[in-house]
């Protein structure tokens, strides 16, 4: 296989591009693996990849009943952070922040990583003194942070609109190890990285039902034919709820659907990522240009992957409270996509009831940031059958026994965001 | 979408607030045998099917009157609308 290089581009530049190979294999599926992994999105093939990196498990497979990427790892708004408070979640996204540190040379793969800075803007003294609080939580993680108020925040973002008669911007909490990621590169990368090391990937292989005797799950039928494991790990956030009904468990999960949207492309005015305090809103620019943002899902139980206009005007208000400039631009593009929203807000990596049947899953609308660490820690827990120790708060049973992970106080419903 | 709603007419989703699946009409007996299980699973279990789900909707902006809404979750089709006060008598919810 290739190992792609700046002289290899040159090379192949000079002698007229025809050297390159597929990126990946299109094997047949195979009778029986060690692992099944359903769901080929970011956190299925970041596991596949970790289980063959770091945990030397090769005879893996990848089931995606469409292609590669087709899911959330290329609808969601790109942003990566590690700024959370408790400490359930704080220290699992700063291993995922250090992974997205080092990924593109680990995977050999431009995923145009680019730490450019988040943003949390804050709007009252109480907020304020949240924001201090979770930054020295992010802090004692090593995550960095730092608290600006009004005059260091205007030097650095001159066009919001501080003097906001509602909800005037008071300053940020800053992140400057936060930023934005090219969502679809991150899926093939890990998905190049795992082939090339052996994990067969198989596209266009739909999960139609689980071989469950006795409690214990030792394969899945497929639209490709039935398939053996010893480990079954389903990574297919959104759609949860439909795959795990497959195996008869119920989840503490609710599917809704989340907008994303860009604007034309502009030349730069946002350096980084900045977030509205008292509305849900957060915006970035691309490379490209488009001006990247999102806000709160529509609400409603949803596996359409496309919204409602109130939450287009909802996103769009958010976006003027803070940013009155945003309404000279026009909207180039709207989609949605389907969230796993977990009863606490907070994800799962966890094994089942089930003997041989994982689960990661319930990321809410936060899967992408965490897509490394999720792939780290759901491969050490099929490897090693313990969770990993950031990744160990992520129980299925944490409401039996009382422990939520309750960052923000909102879980699926909606009218609590 | 466009919520038709038994008293008032066909009534825009956003007047409304949705609270979730149906089935938390069928609130536990707290003083029954395993109440703590059953309440574990009726706070925080869904069905979540993709296809027909039953919901609550709450008419927040209006009459202020709780619906089930049965509807697609796959194609946001609205396919009945009934008063809650209703679904829960029929079900002997109260009197």
């Amino acid at each position: 296989m290739m190992t792609y290089s700046a002289f290899h581009i040159l090379w192949q530049g000079l002698t007229g591009n025809k050297g390159w190979t597929p990126v990946w294999r299109e094997p047949e599926p195979k009778p029986a693996y060690d692992i099944v992994i359903v769901g080929g999105g970011g956190h299925g093939l970041a596991t596949a990849y970790y289980l063959a990196t770091e945990f030397g498990l090769t005879n893996v497979a990848v089931l995606e009943k469409g292609w590669l990427g087709s899911g959330n790892v290329g609808r969601n708004t790109t942003i990566i952070r590690s700024n959370y408070l408790l400490p359930g979640n704080q220290p699992f996204y700063e291993l995922s922040m250090t992974l997205w540190e080092g990924l593109e040379q680990s995977f050999n793969y431009n995923a145009m990583v680019s730490q450019r800075g988040i943003l949390n803007l804050y709007h009252s003294d109480a907020q304020r003194d949240a924001f201090a609080r979770r930054g020295n939580a992010m802090r004692m993680t090593g995550a960095g942070g730092e608290l600006l108020d009004q005059a260091a925040l205007r030097r650095m973002a001159p066009y919001l609109d501080f003097d906001n008669a509602r909800f005037p911007i008071k300053g940020a909490l800053y992140q400057p190890r936060g930023g934005t990621v090219r969502h679809d590169a991150v899926a093939w990368g890990y998905a190049r990285g795992a082939d090339r090391r052996g994990v067969d990937l198989l596209q266009n292989c739909e999960v139609t039902g689980f071989d469950i005797a006795g409690g214990i799950c030792t394969g899945v039928q497929t639209t490709r034919g039935p398939i053996k494991a010893k480990k079954i790990a389903v990574c297919a956030a959104g759609s949860s709820g439909r795959v795990m009904s497959l195996a008869g468990l119920r989840l503490p999960i609710e599917s809704h659907v989340l907008q994303a949207f860009v604007s034309e492309g502009l030349k730069p005015v946002i350096p980084g990522v900045i977030t509205f305090g008292a509305g849900h809103f957060y915006i970035s620019q691309s490379d490209k240009g488009g001006l990247v943002f999102g806000g709160d899902i529509d609400g409603y139980n949803s596996y359409a992957q496309r919204g409602g206009l109130p939450v287009v005007e909802d996103v769009c208000e958010g976006g003027m409270a803070i940013l009155p400039m945003l309404g000279r631009a026009r909207l180039l593009r709207m989609w949605g996509g389907v969230m796993d929203m977990s009863m606490d807000g907070s994800p799962f990596i966890d094994k089942t009831d089930v003997d041989g049947l994982y689960f990661n899953g319930g990321w809410c609308y936060g899967g992408f940031k965490a897509t490394p660490a999720s792939g780290y820690c759901t491969a050490h827990l099929l490897a090693r059958d313990e969770p990993h120790p950031v990744a160990a708060a992520y129980r299925l049973d944490r409401f039996r026994r009382g422990a939520p992970i309750d960052e923000k106080g909102a879980g699926a419903q909606a009218n609590l965001h | 979408m466009i919520i038709d709603h038994p008293l008032l007419g066909p009534r825009d989703a956003a007047e409304f607030v949705v609270k979730g699946d149906a089935a938390l009409i069928d609130r536990p007996d707290g003083l029954a045998d395993g109440a703590g299980a059953a309440f574990h699973d009726y706070l925080h279990l869904r069905d979540n099917p993709a296809g027909v789900h039953r919901e609550l909707w709450y008419h927040e902006h209006g009459d202020r009157s709780w619906l089930v809404v049965t509807r697609n979750t796959v194609t946001h089709e609205i396919l009945s609308v009934e008063l809650a006060r209703d679904v829960a008598r029929a079900q002997g919810r109260s009197r």
